[in-house]
């Protein structure tokens, strides 16, 4: 622990500097970031229309984690993990905004050396050059939307990622180990693959043509398959498969459910940086996919286990979100309606038969809904993509791409994921201990209860 | 005396009190419980994973009465807490040595 906080405080020295500067250019009247969008041709000019919807995009996202995802999982712990399990969802966000300030945002969004069709180390890692937010004055523009909104906006998507894989290692993982862990993982695996697929020109996955409006890749993928791995190193919880482990509160989780559910607004429309045909398209296909999956889960539960289950619904809807976001701003409403009806009943099978066929203890399917769902629409994209909508018509060779781009995101995250946890359990160590995981994560780790 | 306790189903709670105070019964315990019987549990499932609940929420209500109260009191229960299905419960009946009242010291039948 000792050696992590030496070398947390020798970065920020050596950032420091710049952090100076960067206040220093931001006052500087006159002078604008390079944005990635800025094209020669004509300035970019500043819309408010899409400033407003971008800005309470922003607060939706957020929303989406603290309280959303945080009641989501916390509903579905155990009495004695529900602190520990919303701690982790706020600690990430308060800890991810500040990574993203220092570098995250730079080494995702930093464009330095990219030129398009080529292939260097800038295609995979952004620069430092934006670190502590170097040259984001009032001015900057990203697009038509001040660089500061678009910046915020990332971070957001920067905070659920991670906080989506707690999820997988629920009721057993050190804090400190998490927060470590979150943190490392953020900056060498989050920033680099939003960087890969959302940075332009330049951009390995970008070039390749990888279709990820609002982050089927780069969050859920991501997330989901980090959570795997996670869950396998971290091995099954205590008395996994023979004491029960059901879920103490499945009101928190409903309502945690529906605020996703609402906050994905601003996760997919507000991808389109712009507040036009394209966002409101985004949107509906959105509710169409997410109504859509969430029946589909809850008939699959229906007819193969004989009554439709509250938790099942929560859950198809959340698969839904999921599926619709890599598609929405490119499919069509009948597009939004098959991935939808596909995510619900392909997760329902994941989260249910595949978990247990292969005994994994991904403890509430990080997995199963957001690497399985992520990886259903990504592919899907490929196929219901429209032209008119997002520029991109769905063919087999768009379906090729797509799998390309799941398959690298896969690879780099599961590598990466993999040897970030073997250094920190050599470090560290992961898990808590066996009294502290049989007394709880609310009293073991944080010294408090909720009765 | 006797000490009689009733293991019943929660929602019969207010008719048994109800009628046993109209039997003339001042005062009684209860406590929310759990157990099982020959009614069994129930299965639960969440995303899969099935859990036999072997254990059903009840009610244990315990009064202590004079030794010539117990038939009617036993009758009174039976008669209240009954629905005909399976899960209504039982009563158990003790001897009880000695009842004190705590705020006068009073012991015996008169503490009651």
């Amino acid at each position: 622990m000792k050696k992590l906080f030496a070398l947390l405080g020798l970065v920020c020295v050596l950032l420091l500097p710049r952090l100076v500067l960067a206040e220093d250019a931001a006052s500087a009247p006159g002078i604008a970031a390079p944005a990635a969008v800025v094209s020669a041709a004509a300035a970019p000019r500043l819309d408010s229309g899409a400033t407003a919807w971008m800005m309470t995009s922003t607060a939706l996202v957020l929303l989406m984690t603290i309280p959303g995802l945080a009641l989501f999982y916390g509903g579905m712990v155990r009495k004695k993990n529900v602190l520990g399990t919303l701690m982790q969802s706020f600690a990430i966000t308060a800890m991810i905004t500040v990574l993203w300030m220092v570098a995250g945002y730079s080494i995702a969004f930093d464009t330095t050396g990219m030129e398009k069709g080529v292939i260097n180390v800038h295609s995979f890692f952004g620069g430092l050059s934006k670190a502590f937010l170097y040259g984001m004055g009032k001015d900057s523009l990203t697009g038509s939307i001040p660089e500061s909104v678009f910046m915020t906006f990332q971070m957001t998507f920067a905070i659920i990622t991670p906080a989506l894989i707690t999820g997988a290692f629920a009721d057993r993982m050190k804090f400190s180990a998490m927060m470590a862990f979150t943190a490392l993982w953020s900056l060498l695996i989050y920033a680099p693959i939003a960087h890969m697929v959302w940075s332009g020109d330049g951009g390995f996955m970008w070039d390749m043509g990888v279709l990820d409006f609002a982050g089927g890749t780069v969050v859920h993928i991501n997330a989901g398959v980090a959570g795997l791995v996670a869950a396998l190193v971290l091995g099954p919880r205590l008395g996994y498969g023979r004491e029960p482990m059901a879920p103490h509160n499945l009101t928190l989780t409903v309502i945690g459910a529906a605020m996703l559910w609402v906050g994905w607004f601003g996760f997919n429309a507000g991808s389109a940086a712009a507040a036009d045909g394209r966002a409101g398209m985004a949107m509906a296909v959105t509710q169409i996919a997410t109504g859509a999956a969430a029946l589909g889960w809850m008939f699959a539960e229906w007819i193969g286990k004989g009554k439709p289950s509250v938790l099942g619904i929560a859950s198809g809807a959340v698969a839904g979100l999921v599926a619709i976001t890599p598609a929405s701003g490119f499919v069509g409403p009948t597009g939004g309606l098959v991935i939808g009806l596909v995510a619900g009943v392909v997760c329902f099978w994941s989260a249910t038969s595949l978990k247990r066929m292969l005994k994994y203890d991904d403890s509430l399917d990080a997995f199963g809904v957001h690497g399985i769902g992520g990886i259903v629409g990504a592919l899907l994209t490929g196929i219901f993509a429209v032209e008119s909508i997002g520029g991109t018509q769905g063919s087999l060779l768009q379906f090729m791409i797509q799998l390309k781009g799941t398959a690298i995101t896969i690879v780099y995250t599961a590598i990466g994921t993999y040897l970030i946890l073997k250094a920190l359990d050599w470090a560290m160590g992961l898990r808590v201990t066996e009294e502290q995981e049989r007394e709880g994560l609310d009293i073991a780790l944080h010294g408090e209860r909720i009765e | 005396m006797k000490l009689v306790t009733a293991i019943i189903k929660p929602f019969k709670l207010d008719e048994v009190r109800e009628a046993l105070s109209a039997i003339g019964v001042t005062g009684l315990t209860v406590t929310e419980v759990k157990g099982f019987g020959r009614q069994k549990g129930h299965t639960e499932l969440y995303r899969g994973a099935e859990y036999v609940v072997d254990f059903l929420p009840k009610v244990k209500i315990e009064v202590a009465i004079k030794a010539e109260w117990l038939e009617r009191v036993i009758e009174t229960i039976e008669t209240s807490a009954n629905t005909g299905k399976i899960g209504d419960g039982k009563i158990f009946v003790a001897s009880l040595e000695q009842v004190v009242r705590i705020r006068t010291g009073e012991s015996g039948p008169e503490a009651l």
